[in-house]
């Protein structure tokens, strides 16, 4: 499915990832592990997603040559429209996957966190869709700052949890789902929404999103007779950076650039950049980089975006960036939004803040390639979400 | 002879399980600890079970989260944690395993965390999130030094999982009496009997009962399996409401102690 090889056996993307979980719950990563690895190479079941990615979510999404944007930077942008998706994020990709699988397994609920809540409304859709009652964690601050997506998991059929715990952020919906899992494990699936989590979550999810990647690379190739010099997707989690990155990892010649939020910066420590700024250790079932103080207490984060919120990252990045095959930068909140303006502006495009981050370091990257480079971009998500956070914060001086 | 072999030979040898409370390192603060610790081994508490505060505990229901975030807001850290152990030691001689999720221990180093452990007086440890098969350097580490390792098992554990986590342990095998996080419950699983015949007929490891514990009644409908209980969650149910943590705390553990030596019918 994927050209990347890794994890190994044991979950393992190098010395990262793993299974870092209560006893309860690893024969059911067990099981997972297996009914995975059984129906990802079924006909059956692949033939079923495909045509749902087809038909319901919308695949293959275009590969948009952004020419007032390319003429702006003197390199040659391509964005990868995941932003025209169904429910208008790259997260159906995965959903769907998931929530399929789950059919397959016979459970009969499943359960997913959200920080954004797009992969709540992800969920929440493949389950309508396919007729499995679904519960939502989700930060109580994220329910705030996204009400909008809270109604329409609700509108979907599905129950929005809001987590009063810890930091009411994406980490502690992340907690709640596991507890609710650990609680419930025998007839629910788990839908993690991003490439992090146990073993085999960050290879599962890295599975069903390496479609964007597949996709672009064919497309790419098709329009410039040859690969990009770089691809370039915003880091929370990680899901839309290592499903473009996947098709690519083998192509030495292309650099993959994952951008963290930077929030006010990374000098202030308010921010989200786990790979840039953070250091290894253990969370949510994984070994990976973490923002964490030196007794090994996970901090707490800000950004702009509630989908790169997270303290965390999906184990494969920081493998990447171990071995030195993918660069990790940050940029600030102040930047995403300047990137934001700048896509509406020059291309009619609203992107939501989380790949906002991503073509906000264009400029920077661009001055470091040469003339007519081309460089392929995650849009991993549409604005409208944020449309309200940008007017709030833009209002007040 | 370790503090928990020969606490374990004992359980064997009079046939009652030993009552081992677990108490949030941090919460109350570590100078009502100091006062309630010994008054608790005085009503009847035979070792103890000290948890190590963390952002994330993902195993806990939401009374030992609260008594987890005010350890944390009050600054305690593993390192306050060992400190706090060998001031301990000076009044107190009943085994001390520390549980912790695996994240402090990995970053204070887990060779150093097992010397400074042994140091301080520590017996074992449980590592809350981190299964038999990821705990390599921390049984390599805990063997160096004597340290005992405490694995969980829980009702969803196969055979095969029971085993292996058995062999990881040293000092006891902590077994999950239901499926979920921990907290108060008001009946014993029904899944806590089934898990612990099938851990004694799988090892001779002693095995400890921990998760939902609530009433004397619920030690006492497993005394005849289990060599020792855990009870936590309820505990701090009474001393987030208590006036006096001292008093209320020995009440608690004492209503344990006395149902549990009370003659079987």
């Amino acid at each position: 499915m994927t050209p990347t090889t890794l994890p190994d056996a044991r979950g393992r993307f190098g010395p990262f990832g793993g299974r870092y979980v209560p006893e309860t719950l690893v024969p059911a990563l067990e099981e997972l592990g297996e009914a995975y690895a059984r129906f990802s190479r079924d006909p059956d079941f692949r033939a079923e997603l495909a045509v749902l990615l087809r038909d319901y979510a919308g695949r293959p999404t275009p590969l948009y040559f952004a020419r007032r944007l390319s003429d702006r930077l003197g390199v040659r942008v391509y964005l990868k429209r995941e932003d025209l998706l169904h429910t208008g994020a790259h997260k159906i990709n995965n959903a769907l996957g998931q929530v399929l699988l789950a059919k397959r397994m016979g459970k009969r609920r499943v359960i997913a966190e959200t920080g954004a809540g797009q992969h709540g409304v992800a969920t929440a859709t493949a389950a309508a869709m396919l007729g499995l009652p679904c519960d939502v964690y989700m930060g109580r601050e994220d329910t705030e700052r996204q009400a909008l997506n809270v109604y329409r998991m609700q509108l979907l059929g599905a129950r929005v949890i809001p987590v009063d715990g810890g930091t009411r952020t994406l980490k502690d919906a992340i907690n709640e789902a596991l507890r609710d899992w650990v609680t419930h494990v025998r007839d629910t699936f788990y839908v993690i929404g991003s490439v992090v989590g146990p073993h085999p979550y960050p290879q599962m999810v890295r599975d069903f999103q390496s479609v964007i990647g597949r996709e672009a690379r064919q497309q790419v190739l098709e329009r410039e007779g040859r690969l990009p010099d770089a691809v370039v997707a915003c880091v929370g989690g990680g899901s839309n950076a290592m499903g473009l990155f996947s098709a690519f990892v083998q192509d030495p010649s292309v650099r993959l650039v994952g951008v963290e939020a930077g929030g006010l910066g990374l000098h202030t420590g308010q921010h989200a950049a786990s790979l840039t700024a953070g250091s290894p250790g253990i969370l949510h079932g994984a070994y990976t980089y973490l923002l964490q103080d030196d007794a090994g207490q996970v901090l707490g984060t800000h950004s702009v975006s509630a989908g790169l919120d997270y303290p965390g990252v999906g184990p494969e990045h920081a493998y990447l960036k171990e071995v030195g095959r993918a660069e990790y930068v940050a940029v600030t909140d102040a930047e995403a939004l300047e990137a934001f303006h700048l896509l509406a502006e020059l291309e009619g495009i609203l992107p939501a803040l989380e790949p906002a981050h991503a073509v906000a370091y264009l400029p920077g990257l661009a001055r470091q390639l040469r003339p007519d480079a081309v460089v392929v971009v995650g849009l991993s998500g549409r604005g409208d979400k944020d449309v309200d956070t940008v007017r709030k914060l833009e209002a007040t001086p | 002879m370790s503090r928990l072999h020969e606490l374990f030979a004992r359980v064997r040898v009079r046939g009652r399980p030993a009552l081992m409370p677990f108490l949030q390192a941090g919460d109350p603060d570590f100078s009502v600890l100091e006062r309630l610790i010994p008054a608790l081994v005085e009503a009847g508490a035979e070792a103890l079970e000290l948890g190590v505060p963390f952002s994330d505990p993902i195993a806990d229901g939401p009374v030992l989260q609260r008594a987890s975030q005010r350890a944390l807001q009050r600054g305690a850290r593993l390192a306050d944690v060992l400190e706090f152990v060998s001031r301990l030691r000076r009044s107190v001689d009943v085994p001390v395993a520390l549980l912790s999720y695996a994240n402090p221990l990995f970053r204070y180093g887990w060779e150093r965390f097992c010397q400074d452990a042994v140091a301080a007086g520590v017996d074992a440890v449980i590592p809350a999130d981190l299964p038999a098969d990821e705990a390599g350097p921390l049984v390599d580490a805990s063997r160096a030094c004597g340290l005992d390792t405490v694995f969980l098992v829980a009702p969803t554990s196969t055979d095969a999982r029971l085993r292996l986590a058995a062999a990881a342990s040293t000092g006891f095998l902590y077994c999950v009496s239901l499926t979920g996080t921990t907290g108060p419950r008001d009946h014993l699983s029904a899944d806590a009997r089934a898990l612990l015949r099938r851990v004694r007929e799988l090892t001779d490891r002693p095995a400890v009962l921990g998760f939902g514990i609530a009433r004397p009644e619920h030690a006492v409908t497993v005394a005849d399996l289990a060599d020792g209980v855990i009870v936590g969650s309820a505990l701090y149910r009474v001393l987030e409401e208590a006036r006096d943590p001292v008093v209320t705390a020995v009440e608690f553990v004492r209503s344990f102690a006395e149902a549990l030596r009370r003659p079987v019918r």
